[in-house]
């Protein structure tokens, strides 16, 4: 499917997030389009990550809405809610596996509680993944016994444990080395083509935006709107605002 | 494509020729599960010549998930194990796709674990081995913290001592409350039972004398300890376990502090001191229990009643009181930061190390007031 002319899968509409008084974004406008590459980006502290849990139905906007194939998640009951968060596979920055249990029941997890399928058959989806991230062998490891890198890629094995046909992740290749990091990048670019899923990525980690972005926003902190939007590369080149190339050429454009 | 012209997902096994599996994918395979691999396996294991090649035909296959990825992973798993050519041309390209990124990176051989249960006496042994190597790490432990108390003494502890402060603060005025509660209901029970066998003997005013020493000598401190090792005890053995979770204990260790001057020492000393100061508060209390019964049921007069407790009261076993409180606080200190500092790095490794906070702490202060009860009748104190 050409990314231009999809419909869009996500759209997030006139978005305001807030701690209590303290408004982090406002009027957040967004369309993604199914099976594109879509990255959040700005600064530390800028609201990234929030915004990416007010999509995963972890913090209510405090005005507008997320909709989902045109279904608004937060006007739906908690029924359509969970039925909706089926769809989404999320990885936490620092991957949030459950560590009282080994890889492959942190994969089989959400697969026994919601597939349906037989021990047999959860064992087998638990070991493709965990294969596809490249961690065969490593089933029976609990999190707190692999590297940092590995914990990464176990959390993705994790998000794609039911097949979602989104994927989100927050800052995927943070604290990674930068062999690693272009890796779990074809990794997600593969996963994309392959699957036919549509990802929305938190990253501040410039090769990896340009690496793997369709199309991406730039949140600005000090007008608490969004500054910038289109792709990385054309927003380097093209992007009037000196802020917008500062971060996107590490202040040296 | 709508929901209601779902296709049934199938799987067809079939032998064209003598040489050749074919296996015939059809159907929306989404969420249908790993498609069975018990008909190639049959294939597979039959004596009467044995094939050659697998070989796939996904025409009518319309939809796949992870599950179809999984089948034709094992598929050439199997077709390696015995032997067998798998072709894989004919798969859908993204499905090609992830076989190879699954097959990228080889298996981790020497990483992989087998479950093994041993027997029972391998594990009883294993048992025995793992209850001595306990009691020795608590006595390595236990040197650890006198030889940080050496280097306090000596005034080269790394100790800070508004952590010893913080530590008072916390497990002393704080704790007043619930010692208070628990301490007067205590002095209520204990003058209700006592009044009840005394009265059969016309001697209720010995209601008295029995709160006063049960109070002092036992019930004090042994309740004071148990709160303390329930709420204190398990506080530390948490602290210190999410601080191993999170490497800061490695942090410490790296920076040349002894993890053991720095948070096992101000611990020790914060609840050593409080401990017999809530002795003696709840003591106070208790006997007030006791004075609220006697004077509002028993109709012992308020002059009567302190003065019979002051009778009763002997200097050594208050005293002896407040020594047994410091040293249940000492305990209750020392395990909880013994389990805190060994807690694995899991948070469930934490939950285990404080419910073994607690449940070692708390046999211990009882096994330790057995030896104090024999002790002072030996020594008639």
């Amino acid at each position: 499917m050409d990314p231009a002319t999809a419909p869009s899968k996500i759209e997030i509409r006139s978005l305001t997030m807030a701690y209590g008084d303290f408004v982090v974004m406002r009027d957040i406008d967004v369309r993604i389009r199914a099976g594109e590459v879509f990255v959040i980006m700005g600064g530390s502290g800028c609201g990234k990550s929030t915004l990416l849990k007010h999509m995963i139905g972890l913090k209510a906007p405090a005005a507008g809405g997320v909709y989902y194939d045109g279904q608004s998640y937060w006007d739906a009951d908690e029924a359509g809610r969970l039925a909706l968060r089926r769809r989404l596979g999320v990885m936490f920055q620092q991957g949030a596996l459950w560590s009282s249990l080994t890889l492959a029941e942190n994969v089989a997890l959400p697969l026994e509680a919601f597939s349906g399928l037989g021990p047999a058959d959860i064992r087998e989806l638990a070991r493709v993944k965990l294969a596809l991230v490249g961690l065969r062998g490593f089933e029976e490891y609990l999190p707190a016994e692999i590297s940092g890198g590995m914990r990464k890629r176990a959390a993705l094995a994790r998000a794609l444990a039911l097949d979602p046909e989104i994927l989100l992740f927050d800052e995927p290749s943070a604290g990674l080395d930068p062999v690693s990091a272009r890796r779990l990048d074809d990794l997600l670019l593969e996963l994309r083509d392959s699957l036919g899923a549509t990802l929305v990525v938190v990253s501040h980690e410039l090769a990896s935006i340009f690496a793997i972005a369709d199309h991406a926003i730039f949140l600005d902190p000090e007008t608490r709107r969004v500054r910038a939007e289109g792709n990385p590369r054309d927003l380097m080149r093209g992007s009037e605002d000196p802020r917008v190339r500062e971060f996107l050429t590490r202040g040296s454009g | 494509m709508h929901p209601s012209a779902r296709l049934e997902p199938k799987v067809e096994v079939s032998r064209p020729t003598a040489d050749r599996v074919r296996v015939c994918l059809a159907g929306d395979w989404r969420r249908a599960g790993v498609p069975s691999l018990a008909d190639v396996e049959t294939l597979l294991r039959r004596d009467d010549g044995r094939p050659r090649v697998i070989e796939f035909d996904t025409r009518e296959l319309r939809a796949w998930d992870s599950g179809v990825l999984a089948f034709a992973a094992r598929c050439e798993e199997l077709g390696k194990e015995h032997g067998v050519e798998v072709r894989l041309g004919t798969l859908p390209e993204g499905l090609q796709r992830l076989l190879r990124l699954a097959r990228a990176v080889p298996e981790a051989r020497e990483a992989r674990r087998g479950s093994r249960r041993p027997g029972l006496v391998a594990r009883v042994g294993e048992a025995a081995q793992a209850t001595g190597g306990f009691v020795l790490d608590f006595a390595a432990f236990l040197g650890e913290s006198l030889q940080s108390l050496g280097r306090l003494v000596r005034g080269r502890s790394a100790m800070r001592w508004g952590d010893a402060l913080h530590v008072m603060q916390t497990t002393g005025p704080q704790a007043l409350g619930i010692v208070a509660l628990i301490n007067f209901l205590v002095g209520l029970i204990l003058a209700f039972v006592g009044a009840v066998q005394l009265a059969r003997f016309g001697a209720t005013m010995y209601v008295a004398d029995l709160v006063a020493v049960a109070t002092v000598r036992e019930m004090g401190c042994l309740m004071t300890g148990i709160i303390l090792c329930g709420r204190t005890g398990a506080a530390f053995a948490a602290q210190l376990g999410t601080m191993r979770v999170n490497e800061e204990v490695d942090a410490l260790a790296t920076f040349g502090f002894p993890p053991v001057d720095f948070l096992v020492l101000p611990r020790l000393l914060g609840l050593g001191l409080m401990m017999p100061l809530l002795c003696v508060f709840a003591d106070l209390i208790a006997i007030g229990g006791g004075f609220v019964v006697a004077t509002g049921l028993l109709d012992l007069s308020s002059a009567d009643y302190v003065q019979r407790t002051l009778a009763a009261i002997t200097l050594e076993s208050f005293l002896l009181g407040v020594f047994k409180g410091g040293v249940f606080g000492l305990l209750v200190a020392l395990v909880g930061c013994w389990r805190g500092l060994r807690c694995g790095n899991t948070a469930a490794a934490v939950g285990q190390a404080t419910t073994s906070a607690v449940v070692i702490g708390i046999t211990g202060i009882i096994a330790a007031d057995g030896v104090f009860a024999v002790v002072t009748k030996v020594l008639e104190i």
